[in-house]
């Protein structure tokens, strides 16, 4: 197996394309777990994380460019993401213990496709874009079309995702992401609920999206649960219809980590709260506004 | 010197207000600082000079018979050096605990589990051995598995060993079955009791079978020289035991073998007994080369230490004002795949912490298709309490009167009979219910929202042999060192105890534990032994060393023994005529009183003090989600003396944090054609420190009679009230009572949801 840190990106592209059996890492959380599971060794492990763009995290215009290969950490202590987008923050905090969120990615998190992953419904929601380098130049995908089913996704082999491109989100609007562990930490998403709400200025939902995760063989968006938010005040009947609506969206399995019933269950619960916290947090926002 | 700064205990005692001036303290553990290094030497980091690796074939296939196994593409691949198989090893007798000891480490016809070790590879590599293991080719015919009480139980069921006739059945069958055993303990007249009660409950429990969790996998390098002699580094609770389970599985005579204690990283009773260690000879002694095999964690889980799964049926009956006068038991418990004692322990735990003028108790010991019990923490207590205490909430419930009164108006006390037979020796059952009545938590409002739980727990404690050998050093030190592998703070305790008879200041002691050649036989570090048995040796041997002190004195001063007392670390001249001599000054003029001084003591120690735990919880209970959240923990623990309180005090929570995982959220995942779906910490979720508040302790000391300092064992009593403590909290915050373990989300929300409708 050999190792191969490029510092350029049409580096990392060449060496993909030149051997079928390399695969490329930005911090190999899953990889080298995986490898020691007894998944088949590649032929060639490809770094990314000397790459500058790729571990870069700017604001660009109204723009935010995450690279695919930054750390956890990085958006964590990023003060203004953070306040941009608290609920993909603190997704992306929430992938592994305090060590791994130094290595951990959203490239990564991505491409790994696991159904559970964290981050992932919380990008749908702000409907990020992967920027994707491919052999004819950059081609841009919703952050939702990228993975195809557990562990697999649309990307060609030699196709490597560069940077996540999220677009500062309009006055009145945040986003919150609950999951549902056993534990408290170092654990997987059982269900997982991306929510991102607009209010107008009475108060009610001008726009809304909500994305599942660990639900389904890939994140879920739930139209209905959307629809039902839109236009209401976020009172108990329109959370009621929400909840039903994203436990109707799930497809999930029975498991070792959850049953069918109760992931369905699950799902609605954690879509009402997370709605509430969105809320909360632009009523917040808008009072300290307000309030200046 | 520093000493650490712990939480003051709560309880009775801990705080060295004894009248002892080391034992109570609470110094720096001796192996401390290297393992906050990184310093401490474990058996996987031992390595060589031309060192191989092993690696061990595991069954896929949960029972099979062994066809054959051709390892003739594996020999001839890189870096290979040996292999072996099963018929490499001594033919096992037909039954019995050898048997069994002997085909756990190797299958021979058949395999029993999936994990079930087949063969191994010694290679230059890591993974030069792995490889050439998996070219092993290996054909099984496959037989249909078990792998529950029920199925196991039932007549048509498949069974794993055809001669194995259940014991404890008169007359004995004449059908083999997977039902090993049958064991019966009773008093007075059941029928007769339920009929004389104002309330009779009856229900079925279960509980899953859950793994030890240590950090530390199994792990051994073994070199065999060309005189047949074998050395073995190995992390185990007991070399002793590692020596001769070793030869017994190779036919070998024990004094070939020498076994070097590693530092161990956890054991919880998961490392009394081996694995690896012959394999790793035999492949030594194949190959001319030393070879280590280390476990990885998927192997730990597949093959070695589960605690088993059990089925409790039960029947309590009680009066009005409270009295608990009946019950009746039936408990099932899981062997694995060889016959064990568990729901023996378990028929002997169940209602001991209660008073009881009927009882009828009965217990079968079933095989099935899972890797072989091994010892956790109080082995089958767990699940007997959880049975027991969660009847005993629902009376005190019915009748109206605090769980912890209830419990005080049925605790025994000295004297009263035992339900297996013998009476109760000095216990502090009592004083730990009233610890708990009394404590700051107990006393506190339960805040809005959540539910409170409390159980007991109860567990024997052994005695077993011991040695240890004293040494007074030319400068005034001492070396103490005994065959008990530290797996919880032995050494501290030790060297306290030592300090205390020598009145030698304990940072002037080293202790150590020897190995197999240089300390007397010691079994394992188990059922909470190693302060209450070796202590007693070392107490026993400082005693020697007191009177030969005495008598260098005396030869010094030239007076007569009986002049000369030992005080606070020196020779004191009763008639006062001479200065006092320092233990210092004594050794350091040994060469010209005698020579060097050094006692040694070996002995079976008796009296083993009978431990209680009382333990407390606050939880909250997610009603959308089934999450439990436990709030505030409360433990009393009747230490008899707390030799090193922050040691006990650790031990206590340790053995709580490892219920409350039992309880919440830890079990086996087997697929439909038995293999673990969750070998490891990640879908196996043992708590994380996230998961719980500080632990509050409470230690109780109602000294043991039979130890010169009053010592229980402490190890293990607190992983037994846990999983009813967790189970009656959830059922005061929810009114939903669950009888089912683990008490994890989707269990919970499934209940609460039934209850709803």
């Amino acid at each position: 197996m050999k190792y191969a840190a490029p510092t350029t990106i049409d580096e990392a592209r060449t060496l993909l394309a030149g051997d079928a059996g390399a695969i490329v890492f930005a911090g190999a959380t899953d990889v080298v777990p995986q490898m020691r599971a007894g998944r088949p060794e590649p032929s060639m492990v490809i770094d990314l994380k000397k790459i500058d763009r790729l571990m870069s995290v700017s604001l660009d215009g109204d723009t935010w460019q995450v690279g695919a290969a930054a750390p956890s950490s990085a958006l964590t202590s990023n003060a203004a993401f953070a306040a941009d987008f608290p609920g993909l923050t603190e997704a992306a905090g929430l992938i592994g213990s305090d060590q791994i969120q130094n290595r951990s990615s959203l490239g990564g998190n991505l491409c790994n496709a696991s159904p559970a992953a964290d981050s992932v419904p919380a990008l749908v929601v702000n409907d990020a874009v992967a920027v994707i380098a491919a052999a004819d130049g950059e081609r841009r995908v919703p952050v939702a079309d990228v993975v195809t089913g557990p562990g697999q996704t649309s990307l060609a082999h030699d196709e490597i995702v560069v940077c996540f491109e999220l677009a500062r989100p309009a006055g009145g609007t945040s986003d919150a992401y609950l999951r549902l562990i056993p534990r408290t930490e170092m654990d997987i998403a059982v269900v997982g609920a991306g929510v991102r709400l607009t209010l107008d200025d009475s108060g009610n939902v001008s726009a809304a999206a909500v994305a599942l995760g660990a639900v389904a063989p890939t994140v879920v968006r739930v139209p209905a649960a959307e629809a039902a938010l839109v236009g209401s005040s976020l009172d108990d009947t329109a959370l009621a219809a929400a909840a039903a609506a994203a436990s109707d969206a799930c497809n999930p399995i029975d498991d070792k980590r959850g049953t069918i019933n109760y992931r369905r269950q699950v799902a609605g619960v954690l879509t009402r709260r997370a709605a509430g916290i969105a809320a909360d947090r632009i009523r917040t926002r808008n009072g300290q506004n307000g309030a200046s | 010197m520093s000493t650490t700064e712990a939480p003051p205990s709560t309880g009775t005692n801990g705080n060295g207000a004894s009248g002892y001036r080391w034992v109570g303290t609470r110094p720096v553990r001796h192996d401390g600082l290297d393992k906050v290094a990184g310093k401490a030497r474990y058996a996987a980091d031992l390595n060589l000079p031309g060192m191989l690796y092993g690696h061990i074939l595991r069954s896929p296939h949960p029972h099979a018979r062994i066809v054959s196994i051709d390892t003739s593409a594996a020999e001839g691949m890189p870096g290979v050096k040996a292999v072996v198989t099963g018929a490499d090893f001594p033919e096992a007798p037909p039954k019995g605990a050898t048997r069994n000891l002997m085909c756990t480490v190797i299958a021979r016809d058949t395999v029993l589990y999936s994990g079930h070790a087949v063969a191994a590879v010694a290679a230059s590599t890591r993974r030069e051995a792995k490889a050439a293991a998996e070219a092993i080719e290996v054909t099984y015919e496959l037989l249909p598995h078990v792998l529950n009480i029920s199925d196991a139980m039932a007549d048509d069921a498949p069974v794993l060993h055809d001669n194995l006739f259940t014991r404890g059945v008169e007359p004995r069958p004449t059908e083999p079955s997977n039902i090993a055993a049958r064991t019966v303990y009773e008093r007075g007249d059941v029928e007769q009791g339920f009929a004389e009660a104002d309330i009779v409950i009856e229900r079925e429990f279960s509980t899953q079978a859950v793994h030890q969790g240590y950090i530390e996998p199994h792990a051994c390098v073994v070199d065999c020289d060309q005189e047949g002699k074998a050395v073995i580094w190995a992390s185990s609770q007991g070399h002793f035991m590692v020596r001769s389970s070793t030869a017994t599985v190779l036919g070998w005579d024990t004094s070939r073998i020498k076994v070097i204690p590693a530092e161990i990283g956890g054991g919880f009773g998961g490392k009394t007994t081996i694995y690896i260690e012959p394999v790793a000879a035999l492949l030594s002694t194949k190959s001319g080369r030393p070879v280590k095999i280390v476990m990885s964690r998927e192997d730990v889980f597949r093959a070695t230490g589960p605690a088993p799964g059990a089925i409790i049926k039960m029947k309590v009956g009680a009066r009005d004002d409270g009295t608990i006068t009946t019950a009746k038991a039936w408990l099932a418990y899981e062997n694995g795949a060889f016959q064990g004692i568990a729901a023996m322990l378990g028929c002997m735990c169940v209602v001991s912490a209660y008073t009881l003028d009927h009882l009828y108790v009965e217990g079968f010991d079933v095989v099935l298709n899972r890797p072989v019990n091994v010892a956790y923490r109080a082995p089958s207590a767990p699940a007997a309490a959880f049975a027991m205490d969660s009847m005993v909430d629902e009376i005190a419930e019915r009748v109206g009167i605090d769980p912890i009164d209830l419990r005080i108006q049925n605790c025994p006390s000295q004297g009263d009979p035992t339900p297996y037979g013998p009476k109760w020796p000095m216990i502090g059952l009592r004083e730990c219910l009233e610890a708990i009545r009394d404590s700051d938590h107990y006393q506190s409002e339960l805040p809005e929202g959540q539910g409170r739980g409390v159980a007991s727990g109860f567990w024997f404690n052994i005695g077993e042999a011991s040695s240890a050998t004293v040494n007074l050093n030319e400068n005034g030190t001492a070396t103490v060192i005994t065959g008990s592998p530290d797996i919880g703070g032995s050494r501290a305790s030790m060297a306290l105890m030592a300090a205390e008879e020598l009145g030698l200041d304990v940072h002037l002691i080293q202790p150590v534990v020897g190995d197999t050649e240089v300390v007397g036989f010691t079994d394992v570090t188990e059922g909470s032994r190693a302060t209450f048995a070796t202590g007693m040796a070392v107490v026993e041997a400082c005693r020697d060393l007191k009177e030969q002190l005495r008598k260098r004195a005396a030869k010094t001063w030239d007076c007569d023994v009986e002049e000369v007392e030992w005080v606070d670390g020196s020779a004191v001249h009763g008639p006062g005529e001479q200065e006092p001599l320092t233990l210092a000054a004594i050794t350091g003029n040994a060469k010209r009183t005698g020579g060097p001084l050094g006692a040694t003591a070996s002995l079976n120690a008796r009296g083993a003090g009978p431990a209680f735990s009382v333990q407390v919880a606050d939880v909250s209970v997610d009603q959308e989600t089934g999450r439990v959240t436990v709030e505030r923990y409360t433990t009393a623990q009747d230490a008899g003396t707390a030799i090193h309180p922050s040691y006990v005090e650790g031990q206590m929570q340790g053995g709580v944090v490892q219920g409350i995982g039992w309880a919440l959220n830890e079990e086996y995942i087997y697929s439909d054609d038995g293999n673990l779906e969750n070998p490891g910490f990640l879908d196996y979720r043992i708590p994380v420190a996230s998961d719980l508040p500080m632990i509050e302790t409470c230690i109780v000391e109602v000294p043991n009679p039979s130890h010169p300092y009053g010592v229980r064992g402490v190890g293990e009593v607190g992983i037994v009230p846990p999983l009813p403590v967790m189970a009656n909290a959830v059922a005061d915050a929810t009114g939903v009572r669950i009888s089912d373990l683990p008490l994890s989300p989707p269990r919970v929300l499934e209940a609460l949801t039934a209850a709803e409708s």
